[in-house]
């Protein structure tokens, strides 16, 4: 069941790699356009996923059977330069020599990690010891021993939560939404590699809602003795022998808390992504108050956009996670699909609070 | 060694329906960033005064809503309005500003 019709996906992430085999799984031509080489996105550094543990490769390979379909066409190194519209359509032009049409667009721009250097007070590219989530999982991925800076066994290691998320003071307020459960698992995953290493995680909320969240926060209370101190880190300084001394008040506790710990992982939160800006920039496409992707609606109309005939997937319009950007890319799908064969479904309206009351106070 | 007598038992449960809010009202015409306050602790930790005296940003913003009012008084003796603590508030909160006005309120209302 061939249809004519062509769209073109943003991003070659999870989002777009989903949402392009739903899409041709419809008869419809995809252009899988993505500005790396591989397809995957931040997959691809990602070892184990919460809160099964499975490897992260499982679900790339699972992603990458479904966009082996012919009438998908990879286009990898690929970045778009110029769109104009044409008809209904676009005209798309990429790498300054390929121009292609496209009756529909699709947006998956995903996230960035948020930069740690900008929380000084973490001392992230100042102290030796100090590292991010992120670069925890690429000592995972490598199979190296995870060792401090000074070449010895870390016997305590602290995970920072909500680093650069919930912080006016580093410019975003909002929840990132997978720290915490990445803390947790990264958790775990230390003293399932170190067993005598002791660990300790720093929160202000554990925010624990996803399906088997709760159980993998009761595993790593029962069976790693993983030790979490409600206190959000004021400030950390390097000792004499590269030791990392933190500074939190243990709230439960009411009282001012020191510990020095060999390394400190700083959980990173998810920011609107470079690639987004610059996607925006040539379509019009509106950002929310947060900078990520604005949809036209918060409950319903979660993957439409401003601009007719360009739809959103994933995390470019809010952090999500692995299991949720799926979700949603099989929905955009769906959205883009109702789009171009003009079903009912899309005509449906609602009132829109363009005034968004919630950060008013500010 | 003591074979009778009787000791005080202090109730140690916040009676909620008699707490007076009048300096906690007072505060938060003046500062409403008080009503933002989600307890993490980052004022505490910073604040030099904390290490040495029982004194804590966090608990006096909770002392002031539950209307404590003797034990924020006894808190916020020490503080030095030096303001690392509105530094590092992920709230924003002016917290050095809201230690003012409790001090004000205290003087207004001879608590
Ligand atoms: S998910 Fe947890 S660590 Fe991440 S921003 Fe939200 S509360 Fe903070
Ligand atoms: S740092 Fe701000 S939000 Fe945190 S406890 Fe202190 S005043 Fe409240
Ligand atoms: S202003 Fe007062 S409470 Fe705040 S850090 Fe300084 S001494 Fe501590």
């Amino acid at each position: 069941m061939d249809t004519n019709k062509t769209v073109a996906v943003i991003g070659g992430g999870i989002a777009g790699m989903e949402a392009a085999t739903f899409l041709s799984a419809r008869g419809i031509t995809v252009y899988l356009i993505e500005k790396e080489d591989k397809l995957g996105g931040h997959l691809l550094d990602w070892e184990r996923l919460f809160p099964t543990m499975r490897n992260g490769s499982e679900v790339v390979k699972f992603l990458m059977d479904g966009v082996k379909a012919d009438n998908i066409k990879i286009m990898l190194s690929s970045k778009l330069t110029a769109a104009e519209k044409s008809g209904k359509g676009y005209n798309l032009r990429i790498n300054e020599n390929v121009d292609l049409f496209a009756d529909a667009v699709l947006v998956t721009t995903g996230y960035d990690l948020f930069d740690a250097t900008k929380k000084e007070e973490y001392g992230y590219g100042i102290y030796d010891n100090v590292i991010t989530s992120a670069d925890l999982e690429k000592i995972f991925m490598s199979g190296k021993a995870l060792q401090t800076k000074q070449g010895n066994v870390p016997k305590k290691i602290g995970l920072v939560h909500c680093v650069g998320s919930r912080d006016e003071k580093a410019g975003n307020v909002y929840c990132s939404k997978v720290c915490c459960v990445t803390g947790v698992k990264q958790a775990i995953e230390i003293k399932q590699k170190m067993p005598y290493t002791e660990v300790f995680n720093f929160y202000m909320d554990l925010r624990m809602y996803g399906m088997h969240f709760e159980a993998l926060y009761k595993k790593a209370q029962a069976d790693f003795g993983i030790q979490f101190i409600r206190g959000r880190l004021s400030e950390a300084s390097e000792d004499q022998n590269g030791g990392i001394i933190l500074k939190v008040e243990d709230t439960l506790m009411g009282k001012p808390l020191k510990l020095t710990v060999d390394i400190l992982v700083l959980l990173i939160g998810l920011i609107p992504a470079k690639g987004s800006k610059e996607v925006g920039e040539l379509f019009g496409l509106k950002n929310g108050v947060n900078g990520f992707y604005k949809t036209t609606d918060q409950h319903t109309l979660t993957n439409s956009s401003n601009v007719d005939g360009v739809f959103f997937a994933g995390a470019c319009t809010s952090p999500k996670t692995i299991t949720n950007t799926i979700t949603d890319a099989r929905a955009a799908a769906s959205t883009v699909a109702a789009y171009l064969f003009n079903y009912r479904s899309l005509e449906r309206k609602i009132e829109q609070n363009e005034d968004f009351w919630l950060y008013n106070t500010k | 060694m003591k074979t009778f007598g009787y000791t005080i038992q202090n109730d140690r449960q916040i009676d909620f329906d008699a707490a007076d809010k009048k300096l906690y009202r007072y505060v938060a015409e003046k500062e409403p960033d008080i009503n933002l306050c989600i307890f993490c602790g980052t004022c505490t930790a910073t604040c030099s005064a904390a290490e040495f005296k029982n004194m804590s940003f966090r608990k006096i913003s909770l002392f002031l809503r539950r209307g404590l009012t003797e034990n924020l008084k006894r808190e916020i003796e020490s503080c030095m309005f030096c303001g690392k603590c509105t530094l590092v508030c992920p709230r924003g909160i002016n917290t050095r500003n809201i230690i003012f006005n409790i001090r004000k309120g205290i003087e207004e209302y001879e608590f």
